[in-house]
């Protein structure tokens, strides 16, 4: 197994943690993880995207052209990686701020309502984790039990308190998920 | 089994540094390696083993805080980025002449001058062919993944201090700001005085005891019958390096028609690249240099005999892609070489890569023999 993925959207959103704790959850899972950030002059309110590699056997290029799942979070970066899914691959979109939604046939589009549900369940800054929760849905490739494990290594101790909100939204974020049917 | 994290390529090497036991960094911060102080000002290791960390005034001071502490024998290092390093050139030169170990570290970014913040290659004639003025030689380790800077800080230390000479991790900004699973070495402690006495007594400056003569650290020699023995004698040292040092790594080439050869983060791009061409029904094959110098040389001719073409692929102009000539031409091969590679902080793509392959050896690869000239 191999699933190499784009996170993608604006900084200050969560994308790189989100892809911090996917790759340290890899990890606990026994496989082999790269974590590749955009990086550069960027600061909060810019593009920011991360490459994140999950693999049972040692990972090549951390430079990819095509992705197996992209999780877009802005209409920049929709613009940017809609074309960069492989043909069969899924592509998780927020609608938040998406003006052209995707249009492709030939791969799994699901969209969840990451923004809206996190400002209803009263922490906008759980959004990322919603989002990852519909990840881990519509991608099974890691368990709820090594995520949590990963959430625990990859977040400071004075913030552990926060590990069961996270969870909830990881959980809400497998509930609400939604498949988009393209014909 | 160590202890296992995700971790950046620039923090495993604080991390590293204080786990094999090293005794003091000077350095001054620069993008994209900033994160390799930053982490050792953390961590705190003076708590914890005794080592000095220490931001210098500049790029100049520390690699001299660096040479004066190299002298007295501790096993200390330094880290910077493609401009802080040509600062450092006259500095690495004295330590090289004056015959001291060290660890120097290398977080290329694209040049020249002030350049780009991504990362590049294009430090390579600078890391193995000098950089510094005089005949003299750096060894040079390549990592290509955040694993390896992990382990070469231990190697880097042990091959520095078996042949006084300054050893040099060549890495980029993308393995350096890369997070990767490592599994980091054990502790080791720091070396006491007495271990200090017994393995550098012969040459460190560590105050005189009655027992032995007084050790004098200098690269200056004013008698040029005296300056030109020392100068063979780095030569004999190099010679030794070239014999018994070499390290590389060679994926697929065995059946290999053509053979990519890369290092650093372009070795994981050819890597991929080395799939997608196989995939295709090419054989082609990878040879990741891991020490650049010694450059593994015997390798290169072994794969000329049968090897119908070379592609050097690199994050530069075209730099190593010379020292791969070198050695075809030395086998005597009418194996083709050529070069690809992007500039100015840009990394290639895998599929970049093998397009370039079907590129400049379309001759070759209709007629499926060596072109002869």
């Amino acid at each position: 197994m191999t699933e190499e993925m784009i996170i993608a959207g604006f900084g200050g959103q969560g994308v790189l943690s989100m892809g911090k704790i996917l790759a340290y959850s890899g990890i606990m899972e026994d496989k082999e993880v790269t974590w590749f950030p955009s990086y550069g002059p960027e600061m909060r309110g810019g593009t920011a995207n991360v490459t994140v590699i999950i693999s049972d056997t040692r990972i090549s290029s951390p430079i990819l052209q095509e992705f197996d799942t992209a999780i877009i979070l802005n209409q920049q970066s929709m613009d940017k990686f809609e074309e960069a899914v492989k043909p069969g691959g899924t592509l998780l979109y927020d609608p938040n701020g998406i003006v052209n939604p995707p249009t492709r046939t030939d791969i799994n589009i699901y969209k969840v309502e990451g923004t809206k549900t996190a400002v209803e369940m009263g922490n906008p800054k759980v959004f990322n984790m919603i989002v990852f929760g519909s990840y881990l849905k519509v991608r099974p490739i890691l368990s709820l039990d090594n995520v949590e494990k990963g959430l625990e290594k990859s977040l400071p101790e004075r913030y552990h308190k926060l590990i069961p909100l996270n969870l909830d939204a990881i959980k809400k974020g497998q509930e609400i998920v939604e498949d988009v049917q393209l014909v | 089994m160590g202890e296992v994290r995700l971790m950046k390529g620039n923090e495993v090497l604080a991390e590293a540094a204080i786990r094999c036991g090293c005794d003091g960094y000077f350095g001054y911060p620069i993008t994209p390696q900033s994160e390799v102080m930053e982490t050792l000002m953390a961590r705190q290791p003076w708590n914890e083993t005794g080592m000095v960390v220490l931001q210098a005034e500049s790029e100049v001071a520390s690699i001299n805080m660096v040479y004066g502490a190299a002298g007295s024998g501790k096993k200390v290092m330094t880290s910077s980025s493609s401009p802080g390093v040509s600062l450092m050139a006259e500095g690495i030169s004295y330590i090289a002449g004056a015959e001291l170990p060290c660890l120097l570290v290398n977080v290329q970014r694209g040049g020249p001058g002030l350049g780009t913040i991504q990362p590049s290659q294009a430090d390579y004639f600078q890391s193995v062919k000098g950089g510094g003025h005089g005949d003299y030689k750096l060894i040079v380790l390549a990592p290509s993944s955040v694993q390896e800077m992990n382990d070469f800080v231990n190697l880097g230390f042990e091959l520095a201090f078996k042949y006084r000479n300054p050893a040099m991790i060549l890495a980029d900004g993308a393995i350096g700001q890369m997070m990767e699973k490592v599994e980091l070495a054990d502790f080791k402690p720091r070396r006491t005085n007495e271990e200090i006495e017994a393995e550098c007594g012969d040459w460190a400056t560590l105050g005189k005891p009655k027992s032995r003569k007084k050790n004098i650290v200098t690269s200056l020699e004013m008698d040029s019958d005296i300056m030109e023995a020392n100068n063979l004698r780095f030569q004999e040292k190099y010679k030794k390096l070239e014999e018994e040092e070499v390290r590389y790594e060679a994926i697929q080439c065995d059946d290999a028609d053509f053979v990519l050869v890369a290092f650093g983060t372009s070795s994981r791009v050819c890597q991929k690249a080395v799939e997608i061409a196989r995939a295709k029904g090419l054989k082609v094959g990878l040879l990741r240099p891991i020490t650049l110098y010694p450059f593994p040389k015997k390798i290169i001719k072994e794969l000329a005999r049968k090897a119908q073409g070379f592609l050097s692929v690199e994050m530069s102009a075209g730099q190593m892609v010379e020292d791969i000539k070198l050695s075809v031409y030395e086998a005597g091969s009418n194996a083709r070489v050529d070069y690809f590679g992007r500039m100015g902080g840009i990394i290639p793509s895998p599929n970049e890569v093998v397009e370039a392959l079907e590129d400049k050896f379309s001759w070759e690869l209709s007629y499926g023999v060596k072109r002869s000239y």
